[in-house]
């Protein structure tokens, strides 16, 4: 006999679970009160957005699923933003709730929320257990959910009775989820004819996106890449998926994609889009997306294929399967005229180089990222919150290896860095993680530098501070003419004195001969540090193709020219 | 264009939230949702009719067969099925007209299930051609109150 807490408990250690991130709470005290006799670690973050931004930066950092508890009402509906962004970014999270007894349910009892109901569009499903010996099943199935096909979060919502009722909980059952485990591959039918089209392509391209990063098969498309010579893009959350400094790797395409990557989107004749799913950033105008392509578009997730961009041939099926099973094809031939197209592209790269940054005095985010990713090197880990950094980060920061990135890509939430960095370090432990965030989104989640200190995390924050919501600002400078509404700050903190505050190491950097040996002081920190990097609020992240655009259609500084103006991709 | 779809799902709390919650979602209008019980009592069966755009109805539908307690979804708009719905109209009727609704009620095969001093209650079941049209011809006696249910439906021929 034990209770349903100490259920929960072993089952979480029998999954290999040992760290947990939460935040305690009425409905939840049976829960905390035999934490202690377990095996797992709990992280207290300071607020539940933090525990569950907290849970997903461990999740991506570690490749393992993030765990999070909370207690009921304001404690569940506090996570419902992590849920929703690790819904549209694909992250197992596995939430456990809090919720009034069985008696009071749907009382309007204190702290009560119906949060299964709330959570169900932004999860891959939610449970409300009403008896003990439901708990087995029940959580062995939302384990199996949360892990089976294309991750993503699960909720289950316990009532605090049945975390204090005591039960021989029964072995659980076998239930068989295997009808919603991938669907067979549409694969070997169409084989013959994407190894064709491949062999035949003069200008293919590969459009790696965050499913690569998840299925982990960074070898098996650098092999396809270097075998058969075809240049790779990635989406946002694809960022690593393939090593960056390669040649053959073109960086991130899309609205603030590099120049030479949307320009090669735009004139290739056949799109391997594997694990990518056609975002509005990624695509701008979908009707004139890939005029020209044949596209092959492979997901896990079948709803995937044909959603927002129609393919000539779609491939339900992992990016893993795919990818040996074409590399093993020995009529895949390497077509020699692919070399003028890497030579155009080559061009493109030349012609179109990246953006340095406006024409002013001052230190630059373009300069400071690109000299951070020289003395942390390609194999750190990278967080970053949502707005103009994150783009920056996008651009200048090469990365060499998947999981080695982290940003809210899918919702763009504010607020995440902060946390999710935190959960990126408890993921990896040993690895120095290199946080960018911009003082907005650092003002929404910066009570979680206590869990910085408290864990002693090697973390240094590159507060890219201009005073100003960077993206919005940019959007009312180029859209809005110039009517900057409501995205000045009147007044921001001294952030050095208040990451002093909470006794960690900071500096100031507003001096650009300074930004190496700020730099080096801040990574020379063993644990957490923070850079107040002072930046122009004018800066604009370019290139930048405006919404609903085509992917040539693109926003820059071209050919060292200090005012902007557009180019055609012809 | 019009859709009917049949959709098995499992017979738990919350079913049908997430199933009217895809169409919700998408701005997709359900016209009528019909849910029973099949002959497996562990299984419901979610009939429904909906109007839209045909590369929505792909997307819910994709989305509708990703839901953990959805077991399978069928487009069943090009087979050949047999419809029902089932229709309970109040007509005001008296000495004067009684006949004439009994006539009615004869010719469509419906039932009289309560006679009141001014009102009968009729009861029709069919296909959607057959409910508009005694509701059509009932209308002119007065229809007091007037519930019908959505379509069930069942693809003909031998399994």
């Amino acid at each position: 006999m034990m209770n349903g807490a100490q259920y929960l408990l072993r089952f979480l250690e029998r999954k290999g679970v040992d760290l947990v991130f939460g935040y305690p709470g009425g409905k939840v005290i049976p829960l905390y009160d035999v934490l202690a006799g377990s095996k797992l670690r709990h992280v207290l973050a300071r607020h539940e957005q933090g525990a569950v931004h907290a849970a997903e930066g461990y999740a991506e950092a570690s490749g393992k699923p993030g765990v999070c508890f909370a207690t009921s009402g304001p404690g569940a509906t506090n996570l419902v933003t992590g849920i929703a962004d690790a819904h549209q970014d694909s992250v197992p999270l596995f939430l456990v709730t809090g919720q009034v007894g069985l008696g009071d349910l749907g009382r309007d009892a204190f702290q009560e929320a119906d949060i299964t109901g709330i959570a169900t569009p932004v999860t891959k499903n939610t449970y409300l257990i009403q008896e003990s010996r439901q708990m087995p099943d029940v959580l062995e199935e939302a384990w199996q959910v949360m892990t089976t096909g294309r991750p993503g979060p699960v909720l289950v919502d316990i009532p605090s009775d049945i975390f204090v009722g005591q039960s021989d909980f029964p072995e659980p059952g076998t239930r068989i989820l295997t009808r919603k485990i991938p669907m067979k591959h549409r694969l070997m039918k169409n084989l013959p004819t994407i190894v064709d089209r491949i062999n035949q392509a003069k200008r293919p391209l590969i459009l790696a996106g965050g499913g690569v990063v998840i299925s982990g098969v960074r070898n098996e498309l650098l092999q396809l890449m270097e075998k058969m010579n075809i240049p790779a893009a990635n989406t946002l959350k694809g960022k690593g998926a393939c090593p960056e400094t390669h040649p053959l790797s073109l960086g991130m395409a899309g609205m603030h994609g590099r120049a030479a990557a949307n320009l090669a989107m735009k004139n290739c004749d056949l799109l391997l889009a594997v694990g990518a799913r056609f975002s509005d950033r990624v695509t701008g105008n979908p009707k004139k997306f890939l005029p020209d392509a044949f596209v092959v578009h492979v997901d896990l997730d079948i709803a995937e294929l044909g959603k927002n961009i129609p393919a000539d041939i779609g491939v339900a099926g992992d990016a893993r399967t795919f990818l040996n099973t074409l590399l093993n094809r020995p009529e895949l031939k390497r077509n020699p005229e692919t070399d003028a197209w890497i030579q155009q592209i080559q061009q493109w790269e030349a012609e179109f180089p990246d953006d340095g940054g406006g024409d002013y005095e001052g230190v630059k985010s373009q300069a400071v990222i690109r000299e951070a990713a020289r003395q942390a090197g390609p194999t750190a880990v990278v967080v970053t919150d949502v707005g103009q950094h994150q783009m920056f980060v996008a651009q200048h920061y090469p990365l060499d290896a998947p999981r080695d990135f982290i940003t809210s890509g899918g919702l763009g939430t504010m607020g995440f860095g902060l946390p999710a960095a935190a959960g990126a370090a408890f993921g990896r432990p040993g690895e120095n993680v290199l946080l960018f965030v911009g003082d907005g989104g650092f003002q929404m989640t910066v009570q979680e530098l206590a869990v910085l200190r408290e864990h002693d995390l090697p973390v240094k924050i590159f507060l890219m501070n201009n005073g100003v919501l960077g993206m919005v600002y940019q959007w009312q400078a180029l859209f809005y003419k110039e009517n900057y509404s409501q995205t000045v700050f009147g007044h921001n903190p001294d952030f050095v004195k208040l990451a002093e505050a909470y006794d960690i190491p900071a500096f100031r950097l507003d001096q650009p001969d300074q930004i190496a040996p700020v730099i080096r002081r801040a990574l020379d920190q063993a644990g957490p540090a923070l850079i107040d990097c002072r930046i122009d609020p004018r800066e604009l992240v370019l290139p930048m193709v405006p919404a609903g655009g085509t992917l040539e259609d693109m926003m820059g500084r071209w050919r060292g020219e200090t005012h902007i103006s557009r180019i055609s991709g012809e | 264009m019009r859709h009917t779809l049949a959709v098995l799902v499992e017979n738990s709390p919350g079913v049908l939230s997430h199933v009217a919650g895809l169409f919700a979602r998408r701005g997709y209008n359900i016209e009528s949702l019909v849910v029973g019980e099949t002959e497996d009592r562990t299984i419901s069966r979610i009939t429904l009719v909906v109007e839209g755009d045909e590369r929505v109805l792909e997307q819910v539908s994709k989305q509708l067969n990703k839901q953990v307690d959805v077991i399978k979804v069928n487009d069943i708009t090009e087979d050949e099925t047999v419809d029902r719905q089932l229709l309970l109209i109040r007509v005001s009727a008296d000495q004067s007209n009684r006949q004439e609704i009994l006539q009615i009620v004869e010719i469509f095969r419906c039932r009289i299930v309560d006679i009141g001093r001014r009102s009968l209650i009729v009861e029709a079941t069919g296909d959607e051609a057959k409910i508009e049209a005694v509701i059509k011809s009932l209308r002119p006696f007065g229809i007091q109150e007037l519930v019908c249910t959505g379509k069930v439906a069942m693809v003909r021929g031998s399994k």
